[in-house]
């Protein structure tokens, strides 16, 4: 009789090997290693943006001299003034415009340069990335002389031709149309290269068999161009909406609200209402109403990108 | 090898060394034996005042034996009130920290009683106005002591050329340097003639109407002098009243001779009008002529800053003081009140007045008649009756008398300029005082 044990397999293996075997799987999955990689910035992130995301929350929900808990009773309050309500208007009046009109010359502007011959090109994509890449902080105090109400440039210049002085940013309409330019003049270049790269993955076998079947220019860029950028213009469109109604340096720096509150978008009145006027609570609230907003605003936009990625 | 052998001699002496050391070390008076303060003051913007505050804390370090950190936070931006909030809610910062206006008030809770150190330095130094105690004290607490550094008066600052040229008004011979005022007939009425003269001599008085501090506290100024008051000091509202009417219906008369683009001006804006010659007064403390006094001496030799014009319940003038404040949290309030006590020296507020040009102004009665405002110039007397030393003017604050924490929603959000606008833009009185008065209302909540 054979006095040697066989060993079944799986079975009667000590506990600690097979602790250090699993843990010796995990950490050889790519997974675990891509986890291991961003742990220092989902690290950084959860201490510069959930944690003060929850502080803020907090501080909603506490009276103004942030001694007492009120639950939504600032965002009641919030909902009873008229001058809230003004700034809700103008701030989708300020983001759907101002993305608009970013998406648009963006797609325009990339075609252009996506036309010009390779060896041109380069100069032409950093020229253009210029007023995305300058901190706006300073390239608005720019376009805040500009604009300025006694010495603007532009009036300026208007009167060689007989026309003016425009109230750029002492009217309530030329404020609004001054601040959605210069943000447009900001965020367009960053369309602009994001559908730049868009366009120059679409693979030229589409054009020519749109050429072959007799597609005009629209019908190429209606039936080929826009549905491959399909996914590349819902996610640009969602992240320059959400850094369009977050915008505070545009607004503050050319017009602070003004004139009588006409161009206050949310990150600006929240300043105004928490840091100017000591009611640290209720900024915080009119900055958190921006979150419903555009968490709707994502859902929808994100759903769409997954349900065409399915379909590819 | 040697091996260093420790005898027994020498380790009874290594000990009582160390054991003599160990017990004395606490009455030793080192360098820093009164621990450390930091400090942080407003940023000046007239080179080398910094240094003066510099010195002045230096000074009294040195004497006090206390380790000092002084931070120079800038208004621009805002920087001194997140500075004040940041440090309200995590409860820890500065030990003495500039504030500016309403917020003492705002963090009434959160700030160390001064009152030990303000009844000596207001018996020394002459008592303090009323908007000084309406801003700095909650009933009978001192919050915070009044700042030289920053404490200012926006009064006009007129063209005297221009003046005399398009309004027949000799402002000199009105505000003599040295001298009392003779200013019975500057009223509304006659400073309202004359913005419709110098507007017609293509000289428009520069008054902003925007949102920024300038244009509310002339407003604030104008308004009380009319006696109009939004929300009364019981916290009542009291727009729909026959003074604010009167208000509205003078700034809607003064709008119309006012640059066009009035609503759009910052605080710089009235400072740009003066220095490109383009206007014949503005309101703004000493800072336009200074800067005229550099870039543009030609403008600076005929600005002659003076009083406000009286109304039918008076004659005020903008004030806007700044303090300087300790935290209840401060780790070193001993130290902190020795320090501000220092800085609230005659020979101190001395040395931050001409440090600054004459831009900052004591809050103290007996302070107000410093050589530097008799001696600036040119014109020399420019600065004389800057700091109000005839006592002709109240010195007051927009938005008061309503309770402070009222008044800084009224004054933040800029209520009075924009009623002004509302009204001159055609919109009919009863609705510009219904919308002021649901804004007020709104600023009611605690």
């Amino acid at each position: 009789m054979a006095d040697a044990v066989v060993r079944q397999p799986g079975v009667a293996r000590p506990a600690s090997a097979r602790k250090r075997a699993s843990l010796h799987n995990i950490l050889r999955r790519k997974s675990t290693a891509a986890f291991l990689m961003t742990l220092p910035l989902i690290l950084l992130i959860t201490l510069l943006v959930v944690y003060p995301a929850f502080y803020s929350l907090h501080l909603a929900t506490l009276n103004k001299s942030m001694q007492r808990f009120v639950g939504f009773g600032n965002f009641e309050f919030l909902f009873r003034r008229d001058t809230f309500w003004l700034v809700v208007k103008q701030s989708c009046i300020f983001a759907i415009t101002a993305v608009v009109f970013k998406a648009l010359i963006g797609f325009i502007v990339a075609h252009f340069v996506h036309n010009i011959p390779a060896k041109g090109q380069r100069k032409w994509r950093g020229m253009l990335l210029v007023p995305w890449v300058i901190p706006p902080a300073m390239s608005t105090l720019a376009w805040l002389w500009l604009f300025d109400p006694s010495y603007s440039a532009f009036n300026y210049t208007l009167a060689f031709f007989g026309i003016g002085p425009i109230p750029w940013t002492g009217d309530a309409a030329w404020a609004r149309f001054a601040v959605i330019l210069v943000n447009v003049w900001y965020g367009a270049p960053f369309f602009m290269i994001m559908y730049l790269a868009a366009l120059k993955s679409v693979p030229d076998q589409l054009y020519e068999a749109a050429a072959i079947d007799g597609a005009n220019w629209w019908q190429r860029i209606w039936y080929v161009t826009l549905p491959m950028m399909r996914n590349i213009i819902a996610i640009t469109t969602l992240f320059s909406l959400i850094v369009t109604f977050a915008n505070f340096d545009i607004v503050r720096i050319l017009t602070a609200g003004g004139p009588l509150d006409h161009t206050h978008i949310f990150a600006t009145w929240a300043f105004r209402v928490g840091i100017e006027g000591s009611d640290i609570p209720l900024g915080a609230s009119v900055s958190l109403f921006m979150v419903p907003i555009l968490a709707v605003a994502a859902i929808f936009i994100l759903r769409d990108v997954n349900k065409r990625g399915n379909e590819a | 090898m040697s091996r260093k052998t420790l005898t027994r001699r020498q380790f009874v002496a290594a000990t009582a060394m160390s054991s003599a050391a160990l017990i004395t070390a606490p009455y030793v008076r080192g360098a820093y034996a009164a621990g450390k303060i930091s400090i942080g003051f407003w940023d000046h913007w007239v080179p080398g005042a910094n240094k003066a505050s510099t010195e002045l804390v230096n000074e009294w370090a040195a004497k006090e034996k206390v380790e000092v950190s002084i931070d120079y936070i800038t208004s621009q931006g805002k920087k001194i009130e997140l500075t004040i909030a940041a440090e309200a809610a995590a409860k820890s910062g500065h030990d003495v920290l500039a504030m500016p206006t309403w917020w003492p008030h705002a963090h009434a809770e959160l700030l160390e009683p001064v009152n030990d150190i303000m009844e000596p330095i207001i018996k020394q130094n002459g008592d303090v106005n009323g908007t000084v105690k309406y801003l700095g004290r909650a009933g009978n607490k001192w919050l915070a002591v009044p700042a030289t550094i920053g404490s200012q008066i926006k009064g006009p600052c007129s063209r005297i050329d221009l003046l005399k040229k398009f309004a027949n008004i000799d402002i000199q011979e009105m505000y003599p340097a040295g001298g009392q005022p003779k200013a019975d007939n500057w009223n509304m009425e006659t400073f309202l003639k004359a913005a419709e003269a110098c507007q017609k001599g293509g000289v428009p008085f520069g008054i902003g109407l925007g949102e920024t501090t300038d244009s509310t506290d002339t407003a604030g100024a104008i308004f009380q002098s009319f006696g109009a008051e939004l929300v009364n000091a019981k916290g009542d509202l009291t727009v729909k009243t026959d003074a604010v009417r009167q208000a509205l219906e003078f700034y809607k008369k003064l709008i119309a001779v006012l640059p066009p683009d009035v609503a759009a001006w910052d605080d710089a804006s009235n400072n740009k009008w003066l220095i490109s010659g383009k206007g014949a007064l503005i309101m703004n403390p000493p800072s336009a002529w200074a800067v005229a006094k550099r870039d543009a001496p030609q403008i600076a030799e005929q600005c002659w800053t003076h009083g406000m014009p009286s109304g039918p319940k008076g004659r005020y003038a903008p004030y806007l003081p700044y303090f300087w404040g300790t935290w209840s949290f401060s780790k070193n309030k001993e130290a902190a009140k020795s320090l501000l006590t220092h800085l609230s020296q005659p020979s101190s507020i001395e040395k931050f007045v001409a440090a600054s040009g004459g831009y900052d102004l004591p809050a103290y009665a007996n302070m107000t008649t410093l050589k530097t405002w008799q001696e600036e110039g040119p014109p020399k007397g420019t600065l004389y009756h800057y700091p109000n030393p005839h006592n002709h003017q109240t010195l007051s604050i927009a938005a008061s008398p309503a309770p402070p924490k009222i008044a800084q929603q009224i004054y933040a959000q800029a209520t009075l300029t924009k009623m002004c606008l509302r009204y001159a833009q055609g919109e009919k009185m009863e609705a510009t005082l219904a919308w002021a008065e649901g804004e007020c209302e709104g600023f009611m909540r605690s």
